[in-house]
């Protein structure tokens, strides 16, 4: 792909040697609409890798379409600074700011296609904005929607397209001007799950193969497992926590993290699950062990070598295996029948294996002829 | 058939009645669209939230699109004699008459453009705007392709709305259809030239209506082109 010619040569203050490795720097953003309704974003502070899908999720009114708005000067914060390839978006406006958006493309939940132009036309637009001449629009045109794989399609209108194939034409759009940054409003969540995984796919595919800075809200987990190296989530405004998808999914720190991977990891038991176990051992007790699986310790005989080894039955709650960014990961409940006493030996076991584990509660003994508890 | 209702005498003078009107409906037409799309673009983008927010600007200039629609067009003729008188240099005939008619049908173009301007999706506007698009390119790019069906449905209101006017504006001298109805029609007693200018008046209605609606259909592009054929033969 021809590279787009970079309108402006405005440079901004120095760029900081940390901020060159950094795509996006968000430092201490704060944005609040109405006084009255409080911060809708509170002090966030977040940097976004060079050559990163970084993940943003929360749940609906969290304040990530706020942020992201942020990234490209669509919103202005009450206070805070943010640093696009390590340029300064906060305080600029009219042509500079212009100039800084040329670089910061975004794709939208609803497409945002102009129903009056072709496929050709919505993708041509961005180009014609920039300035670039006819010929060149020509040009660039058909490869941007071959990058897609929407070269067919060029001469429809959107309302002759489908979901996917519109989003195809966003990212084409979004593509045209060569931008560092890829800003993604919910690109999926108009789409059914297949063809979520297909623009899933395609995205994850631009970022190998152009390097291009993708940064991702969302509000399914199951996005963020697919496709995001880094993920963010926003609660209320405020970051809950951050880092690699792997060990945010692996040891989720927040409530909230745990809650939006509920539907992939098991690290909390079903709620009728949980109600049964005690928070204090018992005599008619006994305890239940979370392990945590990571990498090539998800394919061990585990279950199996705590009954060799240590003569417990152990007698699984809950569990799931899932691989997240390549790499394997199970959480699994198990209650130690008899294991109270070998509690320590156990765990230090488990933990010489690469497995990490934690006591949960304490599930009270059946009484003969009831189980305890399925497995789910 | 129709002409064949009228005295002989009277065709020379129907047709350039007809002239009259034409010359009338149309300098209006033209000129309330140069000023009154701006207006409603006006109206649109200096609305409070948009791109260009003015808001104070915003409601003097709604304020005054809405007094003069308000006002009946008979006393708005009257009450704007002098300033027709100092533009056009008269106060009667069908070129003073385009006075009156332009600006009374200025507000009613620039409100009903600005309303379907209004209907294009805040989300287009904003990813515009995260192209890096200036204002002018966001109005041209955007707003205006995107509103055109509405504003071709806004144009043929406005034309047929003129074409009522005007025959008022031909009683006080203006010319055109509505003024050979009233005086040979009513004052002469001649009903077949009164039957012959109703029939003329509805017949250009009816096609200025008829060439708007395919009009906004061709142009509109958010109906898939399949269905929109479809549509247009039931
Ligand atoms: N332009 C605005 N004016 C006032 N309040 C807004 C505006 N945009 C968003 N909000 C409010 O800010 C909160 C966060 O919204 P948003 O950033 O859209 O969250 P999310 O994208 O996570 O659902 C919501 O309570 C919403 O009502
Ligand atoms: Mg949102």
């Amino acid at each position: 792909m021809n590279a787009a010619p970079r309108l402006s040569s405005l440079e901004s203050a120095q760029p900081l040697s940390e901020t060159r490795r950094d795509a996006v720097r968000i430092e201490s953003l704060s944005k609040t609409y109405d006084p009255a309704a409080g911060p809708v974003l509170d002090d966030v502070s977040l940097s976004v890798r060079k050559g990163d899908i970084h993940g943003i999720i929360g749940r609906s009114g969290a304040g990530k379409s706020t942020l992201v708005r942020c990234l490209n000067g669509l919103v202005e914060p009450s206070s805070g600074r943010v640093f696009v390839s390590g340029r300064a978006i906060t305080g600029l406006s009219g042509a500079p700011l212009r100039a800084a958006r040329r670089e910061i493309a975004m794709i939208f939940q609803h497409f945002s296609l102009l129903s009056s132009r072709t496929a050709a036309g919505n993708v041509a637009l961005p180009l014609e904005v920039a300035g670039l001449s006819r010929r060149e629009i020509r040009e660039r045109v058909p490869k941007l929607l071959d990058l897609v794989g929407l070269r067919a399609k060029a001469d429809s209108y959107p309302s002759e397209l489908s979901g996917g194939q519109k989003q195809r034409v966003g990212i084409a759009r979004a593509l045209a001007l060569d931008p560092k940054v890829l800003l993604s409003d919910e690109a999926t969540s108009a789409l059914d799950p297949e063809t979520t995984e297909q623009i899933l796919d395609l995205l994850k595919s631009i970022n190998q193969r152009l390097g291009l800075t993708v940064v991702l809200i969302t509000h399914e987990m199951d996005v963020v497992r697919r496709i995001a190296h880094a993920v963010t989530v926003l609660e209320a405004g405020r970051i809950a926590e951050s880092g690699p998808t792997f060990e945010t999914f692996a040891f989720p720190k927040s409530a909230v993290a745990r809650s939006f991977l509920s539907s992939i990891v098991a690290h909390d038991l079903p709620p009728e699950l949980a109600k049964t176990l005690r928070t204090e051992p018992g005599h008619d007790t006994d305890p239940v062990l979370r392990i945590t699986f990571t990498g090539a310790g998800a394919h061990q005989p585990v279950v199996a070598d705590l009954v060799e080894r240590f003569g417990v039955r152990p007698n699984i709650l809950h569990g799931r295996i899932d691989t997240i960014d390549n790499r394997a990961l199970g959480v699994l409940a198990v209650v130690l029948e008899g294991g109270e006493t070998l509690l320590e030996p156990i765990r230090t076991h488990l933990s010489s294996l690469g497995l990490s584990s934690e006591i949960i509660g304490y599930a009270v003994r059946p009484v003969a002829g009831r189980p305890r508890a399925a497995f789910s | 058939m129709l002409f064949g209702l009228l005295p002989a005498a009277l065709g020379p003078l129907f047709l350039r009645s007809l002239g009259e009107t034409a010359t009338m409906v149309g300098a209006s037409a033209v000129l309330s669209t140069l000023i009154g799309l701006p207006l409603g673009i006006a109206l649109v983008v200096t609305a409070p939230g948009q791109f260009l927010e003015r808001p104070a600007l915003n409601r003097v200039v709604g304020t005054i699109s809405n007094l003069v629609r308000s006002t009946p067009f008979i006393i708005l003729m009257v009450a704007i004699i002098p300033f027709t008188r100092l533009v056009a240099g008269t106060s009667v005939g069908t070129t003073a008459a385009i006075v009156p008619l332009t600006i009374a049908i200025i507000p009613l173009y620039a409100r009903l453009t600005e309303a379907a301007m209004r209907e294009v999706d805040q989300s287009l506007i904003e990813a515009a705007q995260s192209m890096g698009a200036t204002p002018f390119q966001i109005i041209r790019k955007v707003l205006l392709p995107e509103a055109l069906p509405g504003i071709v449905a806004a144009q043929t209101v406005t034309l047929v709305s003129l074409i009522g006017y005007s025959a008022v504006a031909g009683t006080i001298g203006g010319g055109g259809l509505g003024d050979l109805g009233v005086r040979f029609g009513y004052q002469r007693f001649m009903p077949e030239v009164m039957l012959a200018v109703v029939v003329v008046l509805v017949a250009i209605v009816q096609s200025v209506q008829f060439l708007g609606d395919w009009t906004a259909r061709t142009v509109n592009h958010r109906i898939p082109r399949k269905r929109r054929v479809a549509r247009a033969h039931s």
